[in-house]
């Protein structure tokens, strides 16, 4: 197989957006994966997430591992850079781009296998230098390049499609990240748009690393009876904690005014951004806050045992430093600095010299 | 008895570790230093924190040798465990220092050699107060004892404890200086002083620094404008990183806001540090790790992805004993062909091959233009022996007209005027496509994939397609080769052996020249100093009828890499190796390459 590309035609009275781009300058090449893989889906909620936030195509870098959720940046945003790498390790690869440029929009995208087998400590260190990136996780229970061996994040008996049911406890990427100190968790469904859009947009704007584990059942291996990450089983058990909708400073509408036209006060909260984002929570679940850790955590494990899906932007850290916060680095991309601010020059080096005497 | 010999000895101080004679140890090579006279330092010391036995060893030579000497007249002996290793090992003649406050059991003492009792801990206790000094400045008495028996100039001591200390740590200076004296006085008291090995000034450091080859390459670093660095703590290549560190709080702050041109990021393991430097060589910084053999095993895979994906990337090994985690506090050039070829799959890699500190900065700024020129990971081959220990060099010396080679990168202008960006294509026929910086203009956008892709940057599964690119990366590689490092020749006229080593065997080699040459032999030496080979190796090895290769690993690698990468034949291809774990020695040198070609009854080999 080689490569399917996808024709380019623009209607011309598709939506535009700030940057007069519409969606389909933000596609990519066409799928090769299953017809009904939840990822092509998952696509499409970052096709009208980047869309949305204007985000210019050149200036997002799109990173990944290896597996199907890895082939996605090829199916999104053609005019950006990705870098499709190798197993486990994109983690490793954003941060040194990151490091290079913190001025572009890092995605990262992922899945179980990728993220909580082979790259799992590539993960926890993502989470724990607070990397700018969002990191999707593409979730479906198994190993599809491979057919269809269980990951890691396969439930409890959960069943192959040969009934075998799996016996090890599975790693839990929210709890995973609320456990290790992430400033942005969030867990979603392929089959909810409506949901996982906002939460994109937020995540991509969130100053740090942003977990997204998104439950994006795999038609060929993991969508039979007895699977717990099949569409049927998702949509049984789906519980979703938050809503949120998601609102740049311009498009920013105060809480006041919205409640009077829609929900019922008491019901909806605000978390601002450290860009002047906002991220509006509604229909929250009773007694939850999104921003208490200890809480989400407790809740989300609580709701787990209870055998719910649980869904929403789970925990938010608005006073979140990444990566380059905590590094003091300078604002300016390091790769552009010039090279007169980086080489001392030989009269330094003369100076130097005496301390080696 | 030994006859007069002047500047021109070796010596060796036994201590424990983690008691403080890496600062007395110092303070004495130091001071022979700025009495003018070429002098080195090595470090045998063990992987530990405290308590196991450490030796410095010292050798100072007029005539300007610096490889390590295996014989020593000389031995300062302050742990009783290792008395039995330490007597044993002086050469017949030679004089045992060690502290009297106990006793030495007879059954130790060796009739041809001179003992030399001082009771450095009574005099410590009966002179300081605080438990803490009284074991440190034991180790300063022996140096005292030191320059008595060797006259070293205590002025200069003086000056240099002075330097250390300032006016802020007077009483530190204090304690330290009158430590000195203790053992001088004590020494000049009671034995002859000097001995018949002593020191004399010269003035051949004028222009010289003491250096360890990590330091100079973090400097380097600095120099060559790297902005990223990744790393994960490894014997004996974190000093490299620490000193990068040490560099760039010093020369990389912005001066209005204080905050740093760098970022200096500890990974979690060296997979990591590999895609973190991957990753920022791809956006645009210049970027690099440090590691030691273990590590370049661990980033295995991402190498082959930066050779394929054509990702400028620095690699420092600073080589230990292997394998596996193998001797970590040891020395040896065990990765070469793990670096030739490093990764799955069909790779070559660029290699430069450091002999001393000098080096180490200078091939550490070239690395940089070579990763950027021909957009691939470069490897500087350095070891424990030139990164962690003390060098004799000439000064560092920075040319302001240096401008960092980027290679073929398109600006923002040049996209500008092109109608489409192909990253793999080879538009210049030269193997060298041109890249873009993420993020610089719309039209530089592209996707690197490791897995297959055509010269068009498409993804692709079809092996024409494949071989296109894969054959082109190695045309690239190859031409390479004119542009490392070329390698240090000297030829005698009519030499028919050709002696052949890299890295830091020069000093062993170039000394051993000298003795092999005594009986009228001629020899022609080379140096290697980068792989690809450039066409001036092959030239020299096929104008000998014999080479003897000198390196320091089991296998004969840096040979074994001359019959892949050469058309030399393999029976004009000689061996002499020592890998034990320390440095190579002329003796070696001189034994291994009379073995070789019959010379003498030689029993014991090149083994050591």
């Amino acid at each position: 197989m080689s490569h399917i590309t996808k024709p380019r035609v623009v209607h011309p009275a598709l939506e535009k957006n700030a940057l007069g781009l519409t969606r389909r300058d933000y596609e990519g090449r066409m799928s090769t994966l299953c017809a009904g893989c939840g990822h092509d889906s998952v696509t499409a909620a970052l096709i009208e997430a980047v869309w949305r936030l204007d985000v210019e195509p050149h200036r997002a870098a799109k990173l990944s591992g290896i597996g199907c959720s890895s082939k996605t940046p090829a199916y999104f945003m053609s005019d950006s850079h990705g870098f499709n790498s190798v197993h486990g390790r994109m983690p490793s690869v954003a941060a040194g781009a990151n490091a290079a440029n913190r001025d572009l929009t890092y995605i990262g995208i992922s899945g179980d296998g990728d993220s909580l087998s082979i790259g799992l400590g590539q993960l926890c260190h993502a989470i724990r230098r607070n990397l700018d990136l969002l990191y999707l996780i593409e979730n479906n229970g198994v190993y599809g390049l491979t057919k269809g061996q269980f990951s890691a994040s396969a439930d409890i008996g959960s069943t192959t499609k040969r009934g075998v049911p799996n016996e090890q406890p599975p790693i839990d990427p929210v709890l995973l990240a609320l456990t290790l100190g992430a400033t942005f968790v969030a867990r979603s469904f392929s089959g909810d748009k409506e949901q996982l859009v906002p939460i994109i947009e937020a995540a991509i704007r969130h100053d740090g690393f942003a977990l997204v584990d998104v439950i994006s059942p795999c038609v060929t291996f993991n969508d039979h009876v007895g699977s717990t990450k099949s569409y049927a089983h998702t949509r049984e058990h789906y519980r979703e904690v938050t809503e949120t909708a998601f609102m740049t400073p311009t498009d920013f509408v105060p809480l006041a005014e919205e409640i009077t036209a829609d929900i019922g006060a008491g019901q909806a909260r605000d978390v601002k951004m450290h860009d002047g984002s906002v991220v509006r929570f509604r229909r929250v679940a009773e007694d939850y806050d999104p921003t208490d850790r200890d809480g989400a955590d407790a809740y989300v494990r609580e709701r787990i045992r209870e055998g719910e899906v649980v869904t929403g932007l789970l925990f938010i850290d608005p006073d979140s430093r990444d990566h380059h916060a905590v590094m003091n680095t300078v604002e300016e991309p390091l790769w552009d600095l010039p090279f007169e601010d980086l080489c001392p020059g030989s009269d330094a080096m003369e100076a130097l010299m005496s301390n080696y005497r | 008895m030994t006859t007069a010999r002047v500047n021109d000895f070796a010596f060796k101080i036994g201590t424990v570790n983690g008691t403080g004679s890496a600062s007395a140890n110092g303070l004495i090579m130091q001071s022979i230093f700025r009495m003018g006279i070429p002098v080195s330092g090595k470090n045998v010391f063990p992987s530990n924190i405290q308590g196991l036995p450490t030796w410095y060893e010292i050798r100072v030579s007029a005539s300007g040798h610096v490889a390590r000497t295996p014989i020593f007249d000389l031995i300062v002996a302050m742990n009783p465990a290792t008395y039995a290793r330490d007597i044993e090992e002086l050469a017949p003649g030679g004089w045992l220092l060690y502290d009297s406050s106990w006793p030495m059991a007879d059954t130790l003492k060796r009739d041809d050699i001179n003992f030399i009792g001082v009771p450095l801990a009574e005099m410590c206790v009966s002179n300081f107060e605080k438990p803490r000094e009284r074991i440190l400045m034991k180790n300063i008495a022996y140096t005292g004892v030191l320059a008595a028996l060797l006259e070293i100039d205590l002025d200069v001591v003086r000056t240099l404890l002075e330097e250390t200390f300032g006016e802020t740590k007077k009483h530190l200076l204090d304690s330290n200086f009158k430590s000195i004296r203790l053992g001088y006085d004590y020494a000049t008291e009671h034995f002859d002083c000097p001995l018949p090995i002593r020191l004399e000034a010269m003035s051949e450091n004028d222009d010289a620094i003491i250096i360890d080859g990590n330091t100079a390459a973090g400097l380097g670093c600095v120099y060559a404008g790297a902005t990223v660095a990744a790393w994960y703590p490894i014997t004996p290549s974190t000093s490299l990183v620490d000193a990068f560190t040490a560099f760039c709080a010093r020369f990389r702050k912005d001066p209005e806001t204080g905050r740093a041109r760098t970022a200096i990021i500890q990974a979690e393991d060296e997979l990591a540090a590999a895609g973190i430097t991957i990753g920022a060589g791809w956006a645009g910084a210049r970027s690099f790790t440090a590691t030691s053999g273990p590590g370049i095993a661990l980033m295995g895979e991402f190498l082959g992805l930066a050779y394929y994906a054509e990702v400028p990337s620095v690699f420092f090994d600073i080589e230990r004993v292997g394998p596996s985690t193998g001797m970590p506090t040891r020395t040896q050039q065990g990765d070469i062909l793990l670096l030739a070829y490093a990764s799955h799959g069909d790779t070559k890699h660029i290699v430069l091959f450091p002999a001393d500190p000098a080096e180490c900065f200078e091939f550490s700024v070239k690395a940089f233009d070579l990763a950027e020129r021909f957009q691939t990971p470069v490897f500087v081959m350095s070891d424990l022996d030139i990164g962690m220990n003390d060098w004799v060099v000439p000064k560092l010396e920075w040319d302001d007209e240096y401008t960092p080679d980027r290679g073929k990168v398109l600006d923002a202008d040049d996209l500008e005027k092109i109608e489409k960006f192909y990253r793999y294509l080879d538009v210049d026929g030269d193997g060298i496509p041109y890249r873009t910086i993420p993020g610089v203009h719309p039209k530089g956008a592209y996707f690197t994939r490791g897995s297959g892709h055509t010269k068009w940057g498409t993804y692709t599964e079809d092996s024409e397609e494949y071989l296109e690119v894969v054959d082109r990366l190695l045309e690239k590689i190859d031409s390479a080769g004119a542009h490392v490092p070329s390698p240090k020749i000297r030829s005698r006229p009519d030499a028919k052996i050709g002696l052949v080593t890299l890295g830091g065997c020069d000093g062993a080699v170039r000394e051993a020249l000298g003795t092999l040459e005594a009986d009228g032999s001629r020899y022609d030496f080379m140096r290697i100093r980068g792989f690809p080979f450039s066409e001036e190796v092959t030239t020299f090895l096929e104008s000998h009828e014999l080479n003897i290769v000198i390196e320091q690993n089991r296998d004969a690698q840096l040979l074994s890499l001359l019959t892949l990468e050469t058309p030399i034949a393999k029976d004009r291809l000689a061996s002499v190796r020592v890998y034990g774990g320390l440095p190579m020695s002329a003796h070696h040198v001189i034994t291994g390459v009379h073995e070789r070609l019959g010379i003498g009854a030689q029993a014991e080999g090149a083994r050591a």
